[in-house]
C-alpha cells in the first residue's frame, strides 16, 4: 500500500533534535518526519539511540533526571514538550520490550488507562475492554477468564494484552519498543499481524533489533547508528539498494 | 576436588545451622521460662481485676488497657505520618545529597535509645504543648519513637515495587499520583504492614518513653480520656519487680506473660491482614 507522504499528513515532525544523558549524547541532530498511518521501522545496533528516540515521543525519557534535550518535536504541529504530559501519553501509547502487565486482573489491566482518564461507567468499561482485546486478537483466548491475573497468561498473550491496554486509551500514535524480543515465532507473527491491521487507524513507530521484522511490517525504515540517523527511506529501497554502505553492512549482518 | 567441595558444603551447612540454633534457642527458652513461671498467676481475676494490696494481689487490668490504648494511639499517629513521609522520600524527593542524608538520619534514629525519646516527649508534649502526663503525650512519644521503623520499612516496600510497573502506568497517561495510588501503594502494603508489626512490638514493650510522659505508678481507675494518665504493662512490670518489695514471683512472670501475649496477639492481627493482601498480589 502506497500512502502519499505529503506535508498534509505529517503526524510528527522532528527538527534538530539532540538528546543527552549527562554528558553522553544519545541522539545527534535528528531531523525526521513521521506520516500518519504509516509503520516506521527503526533499526540499528544497541546504543544507536533508537530507544531513546522512541521514549522521546511520549516523554518517558524525562523520568531520568540526567536527561537533556534541544530541538523541536511537534505532533500535529504542536510542540510536545509544551503539551500536558498526561494528555500526550494518552495520545502516544507505548508497548515495551518485555511484556509488562500491571499487577492486576486481565480486565483491570485493559480498563486501567480508561479509569485513570475518568471513565467510571461499568458498561462503557466492559465495552472498551472487549473492543481493545479484539483489536489485539486476544479476546477469544481470554474472554472467559477476564478476572484472573494477567500474569497467568503466556508471554505472547501478555504482549498482546499490553497492546490491547495501549489501544484502550485510544491513542493516535503507538510506539513499539522491540515488542517481540522475548517472543517465539508464532507469537511474533501474531503481534506483527496486529500491527499491520492497526496502521489503518494509528501511526506506528517500531523499534526493532530484528531486521527481518522491519522488512516484513515497515512502510519506511530508518537506520540509526551511534545516535545518528544514517538513512531513511521506503523499506523496499533500504533492503534492496540502500544508499549508505553502513546500512548495507548492517542489514546484511556484517555487524550488529 | 569433589571430596573437598562436599566437605566445605557440609561445614557451611553446619555453621549456618549452628547460627540459626543460637538464635532460636534463647528465644525459645525465654518463652518457655516465662510461660512456666507465669502461667500459675493467670486467672480471670488476674486479667480483669485492679491491683490490690500494694500491687501484691489482685489483677493487672488497668495496665493491659493502658498498653492497648498507648499502642493504638502510637500507630494511629505514626502509620499515616510515616507512610506519607515514606511516599514522599521514595517517590517525589530528588535523589540528591540532602535526600540521602535525610534517609540516613531516619535509619539512624531507629537506633536512638528509647530514654532519649522519653525525655524528648517530656519536653515537647508534656511541657511545651501542655498535654501533661497523659495518654496523648505517651502515645505521641511512642509514635515518634516508632516512626523511623515505619518510614524505613515502608520506603523499602515502596521501592521494591518494580520500576517497570510505574513506567507502564505512566505510559498510559496516568499521573504520578494515580500511579502511586493505584499501582505502587497496593503492592507495597504487605511490606508496610511488616513495618507496623515491628512498631507495635516496640511501642508495647518500651518502658523509658512512657516513664515521664504517661505512666502511672498505681492508678486503679481506668483512663476516661486521652488527657488522663494510665498504667502500662512494661512500666508496671518494672514497678513490681524493683519498687515494691515482696511481690510474688508468679505475679511478675504472669505480667510478663500477658505482655508477651498481648504483643503476639496484636501482631497476629497485623499478620492476618498482611496475609489477606499477599493473597491478592497478582505477581
Amino acid at each position: 500500500m502506497v500512502i502519499p507522504h505529503t506535508n498534509a499528513n505529517i503526524k510528527i515532525e522532528i527538527t534538530n533534535l539532540d538528546i543527552w544523558f549527562d554528558s553522553t549524547q544519545a541522539v545527534k541532530n535528528l531531523n525526521l518526519k513521521i506520516y500518519a498511518n504509516e509503520i516506521l521501522s527503526i533499526i540499528g545496533p544497541s546504543n544507536s539511540g533508537k530507544t531513546t528516540f522512541l521514549r522521546m515521543l511520549n516523554r518517558l525519557n524525562e523520568l531520568d533526571s540526567n536527561f537533556k534535550i534541544s530541538g523541536i518535536v511537534k505532533m500535529d504541529r504542536k510542540d510536545i514538550t509544551k503539551m500536558d504530559i498526561e494528555l500526550l501519553r494518552k495520545q502516544v501509547g507505548m508497548v515495551f520490550a518485555l511484556p509488562l502487565p500491571l499487577p492486576l486482573s486481565i480486565f483491570d489491566n485493559i480498563a486501567y488507562g480508561a479509569r485513570m482518564h475518568g471513565i467510571k461507567n461499568k458498561q462503557k468499561l466492559a465495552q472498551i475492554v472487549e473492543q481493545a482485546l479484539q483489536k489485539a486478537y486476544l479476546w477469544e483466548e481470554v474472554k472467559d477468564r477476564l478476572s484472573t491475573s494477567a500474569f497467568k497468561l503466556s508471554g505472547g498473550q501478555q504482549q498482546r494484552l499490553c497492546i490491547a491496554r495501549t489501544l484502550a486509551v485510544e491513542p493516535e500514535v503507538i510506539l513499539f519498543d522491540e515488542p517481540c524480543s522475548g517472543l517465539d515465532p508464532i507469537s511474533t507473527a501474531k503481534v506483527e499481524e496486529a500491527m499491520l491491521k492497526l496502521k489503518k487507524d494509528y501511526t506506528i513507530v517500531l523499534v526493532t533489533n530484528n531486521v527481518k521484522q522491519a522488512a516484513r511490517v515497515g512502510d519506511r525504515t530508518a537506520f540509526f547508528l551511534n545516535g545518528d540517523l544514517v538513512e531513511i527511506d521506503t523499506t523496499d529501497k533500504i533492503f534492496t539498494t540502500p544508499s549508505d554502505q553502513r546500512t548495507n553492512d548492517y542489514i546484511s549482518g556484517k555487524f550488529g | 576436588m569433589i571430596m573437598n567441595s562436599k566437605k566445605s558444603q557440609k561445614i557451611a551447612f553446619f555453621l549456618l545451622l549452628l547460627a540459626t540454633l543460637l538464635i532460636v534457642v534463647p528465644v525459645g527458652l525465654i518463652v518457655v521460662i516465662i510461660i512456666q513461671k507465669g502461667i500459675g498467676a493467670i486467672s480471670w481475676q488476674f486479667l480483669t481485676d485492679i491491683p490490690r494490696k500494694g500491687m501484691r494481689e489482685g489483677g493487672i487490668f488497668p495496665a493491659i488497657v493502658g498498653t492497648v490504648y498507648l499502642v493504638t494511639g502510637a500507630i494511629i499517629f505514626a502509620l499515616p505520618v510515616g507512610l506519607l513521609a515514606a511516599i514522599y522520600l521514595s517517590e517525589y524527593a530528588k535523589d540528591n545529597f540532602v535526600t540521602r542524608m535525610i534517609k540516613l538520619a531516619i535509619v539512624n534514629l531507629a537506633g536512638v535509645p528509647s530514654v532519649v525519646y522519653g525525655l524528648f516527649g517530656l519536653a515537647i508534649f508534656v511541657i511545651f504543648f501542655k498535654f501533661g502526663t497523659s495518654i496523648l503525650a505517651g502515645s505521641l512519644t511512642l509514635g515518634i519513637m516508632i516512626l523511623p521503623v515505619i518510614i524505613t520499612t515502608s520506603r523499602e516496600a515502596l521501592e521494591s515495587v518494580p520500576y517497570s510497573f510505574r513506567e507502564a502506568s505512566l505510559s498510559l497517561g496516568a499521573s504520578k499520583w494515580q500511579t502511586i495510588r493505584h499501582i505502587v501503594l497496593p503492592n507495597a502494603i504487605p511490606g508496610i504492614i511488616t513495618g507496623t508489626i515491628l512498631g507495635i512490638g516496640r511501642a508495647a514493650g518500651e518502658t523509658a518513653p512512657i516513664l515521664f510522659t504517661v505512666a502511672a505508678f498505681y492508678l486503679p481507675l481506668l483512663p476516661k480520656g486521652v488527657f488522663d494518665q494510665a498504667m502500662a504493662l512494661p512500666y508496671h512490670l518494672y514497678v513490681i519487680s524493683t519498687q515494691v518489695p515482696n511481690v510474688d514471683e508468679n505475679i511478675r512472670y504472669g505480667t510478663a506473660l500477658v505482655l508477651l501475649f498481648l504483643v503476639l496477639f496484636m501482631n497476629l492481627i497485623a499478620i492476618i491482614i498482611r496475609y489477606k493482601f499477599r493473597k491478592q498480589k497478582k505477581w
